[in-house]
């Protein structure tokens, strides 16, 4: 009996977390339209709902009462596994997102690793649905993301080292703890630059919008896919790009920490300033999208491997020496 | 406790069923995606015992990088089609005989692991340092890693950056009028040697890339 009740108590947790996650993508496409608008001097989804916020919630009934088509040569089994593979993997990496102290659902001893091993497994999402298409548009996109996103992962991880390295610590509860006095952001500036350009890359979001540049691949690894399961590639793209905003905020930003420790700050309720943390870091992400061009592929993978690995794996250099010159190393 | 042995039971049942797909599937890609099925119920199995930090990584560098690659490979040539020609192929093949032996040796190196269990409770009182219970995985792992065996560690650091240069020479060639763009040429460009204004007489070109 007691299991039962814990278990229905996981249960509730968990769906207290994704309802919130769900709706608050809903919510981050409509605001990404909005500023892509804002920046090209037009309105943007204003029609549907007060500004046009219900404007996602229309679209999502379009996509579900649209007939889905797979195509007769397509391996259908993976063919339909590729957005559920890309819808589950962005949702499950919210568990070890912690939005305070005591408000997380998994607090795991490796939460950075976590998040950074379904990162790294959301490119499945994109290979299975370019390579069941049987279709070469869907086929040259898959190819062009799974090297893309390799690629930056590659810089992500030297990135996370750069911050494990200042906490000591691979729990993410602890890494925002380590920024009580000083947000990484600070000493690590170069690194939340690089960061930030690199989770553009790893979520496929303009100006690295490579494996789906409509002018050359129609729509890269979406090209086959119809009615639900396109909005299922749709909304997995987003909640990455959420997940990613918060991985941002969490290593660089503080998480839920309040900028200043004085009274009107820390009276705001600590997911508060995640949520706002994460807000920021996404408009900044819309407004990229809206005001740089598109990369061309060898540039893309010439910035990854020969600019931003070396350069952070000099910072890796510098931040130890820096943290062992002046006796400042965690756990000692 | 029971809880955990279910869940021990279904990670092990997907590891071995996938195990056995990956031989038996007929299309290669397929099996590669068991592959990663495989790693990923592995890596359960190892944070199930409490390893959390290798099951992440495994899940990191097997199934984030590794089997993508594999992927790739897989989806860039035909190996399927391939593997039947040489199934259905009546000429003699060389290959049989090495993949016998290989199997041969592989075969016998899990006998004698599984008959090296046998000592396992000597092997636990041999190791010759401490292991801290305090500290987490990561930790003590990153403390006998760096300081006991840092000598073994840069060593397997060197043979896979061997591996790594042997990779870039035996696929790296040079081809020659292949245009590069040269980041620095293109920004250090100005007005004086980009445009020209020349005087062209009647009836007479002008030559250009002179």
């Amino acid at each position: 009996m007691a299991e039962l009740f814990i278990f229905f108590e996981q249960i509730y947790r968990i769906l207290f977390l994704l309802i919130p996650v769900l709706v608050s993508v809903a919510m981050i496409v409509w605001l990404d339209r909005r500023v892509w608008a804002f920046v090209q001097k037009r309105r943007g989804p204003n029609v549907v709902g007060p500004f046009g916020l219900f404007q996602t919630l229309a679209d999502a009934l379009k996509y579900i009462f649209k007939e889905i088509i797979i195509p007769a040569s397509s391996n259908k089994v993976i063919f339909i596994l590729a957005p559920i593979v890309t819808m589950t993997l962005a949702l499950i990496a919210w568990a070890v997102i912690p939005f305070s102290e005591t408000f997380v659902l998994a607090d795991i001893n490796v939460g950075i690793l976590y998040l950074f091993a379904v990162s790294s497994l959301g490119v499945y999402g994109i290979i299975m649905g370019g390579w069941a298409s049987n279709s070469k548009y869907p086929f040259l996109g898959a190819i062009r993301s799974a090297a893309q996103m390799v690629s930056y992962e590659v810089s992500i991880g030297v990135i996370i080292i750069n911050v494990l390295l200042c906490v000591g610590s691979l729990n993410l509860s602890d890494i925002v703890l380590a920024q009580k006095n000083l947000w990484f952001v600070i000493p690590l500036f170069p690194m939340f630059i690089i960061f930030f350009i690199s989770a553009l890359a790893e979520t496929n979001r303009p100006p690295f919008d490579l494996p789906e540049a409509e002018a050359e691949l129609v729509a890269g690894y979406q090209t086959e896919y119809s009615g639900m399961m396109y909005a299922m590639f749709w909304l997995g793209e987003y909640a990455n790009i959420l997940l990613m905003c918060a991985m941002g905020s969490i290593l660089f930003l503080g998480g839920w920490l309040s900028p200043i420790d004085l009274f009107p700050f820390n009276v705001i309720p600590a997911p508060i300033w995640l949520i706002l943390k994460i807000l920021f870091l996404f408009i900044l992400f819309a407004l990229i999208k809206a005001i740089v061009p598109r990369y061309r592929y060898d540039q893309l993978m010439k910035l990854g491997w020969k600019i931003f690995l070396p350069f952070s794996l000099i910072y890796v250099v510098l931040t130890a020496s820096f943290l062992m010159y002046f006796d400042l190393l965690p756990g000692n | 406790m029971i809880a955990h042995a279910i869940v021990f039971y279904i990670f092990s049942l997907i590891a071995i069923v996938s195990a056995i797909m990956v031989t038996v599937s007929k299309n290669t890609v397929n099996s590669v995606f068991f592959l990663i099925l495989d790693f990923i119920s592995i890596s359960c199995l190892f944070i199930m015992i409490g390893a959390e930090f290798l099951g992440m990584i495994m899940l990191i560098v097997y199934v984030g990088a590794v089997a993508v690659l594999f992927l790739f490979v897989v989806m860039m040539l035909n190996v399927a089609q391939q593997k039947n020609e040489w199934f259905n192929s009546s000429g003699r093949s060389s290959h049989i005989p090495v993949g016998l032996l290989v199997s041969i040796i592989i075969f016998f190196e899990l006998i004698i692991v599984i008959g090296g269990w046998k000592y396992k409770p000597d092997l636990l009182d041999s190791i010759a340092i401490e292991i801290n219970t305090d500290l987490t995985n990561t930790q003590s792992l990153g403390s006998v890693i760096y300081t006991d065996y840092i000598h073994l560690f840069q060593l397997s650091g060197m043979v896979l950056l061997v591996a790594m240069i042997g990779a870039i020479v035996l696929t790296f060639r040079q081809r020659s009028g292949v245009k590069r763009q040269s980041y620095f040429k293109q920004i250090s460009r100005d007005r004086k040697d980009g445009i020209e204004l020349v005087d062209v007489e009647n009836n007479k070109g002008v030559k250009i890339d002179a």
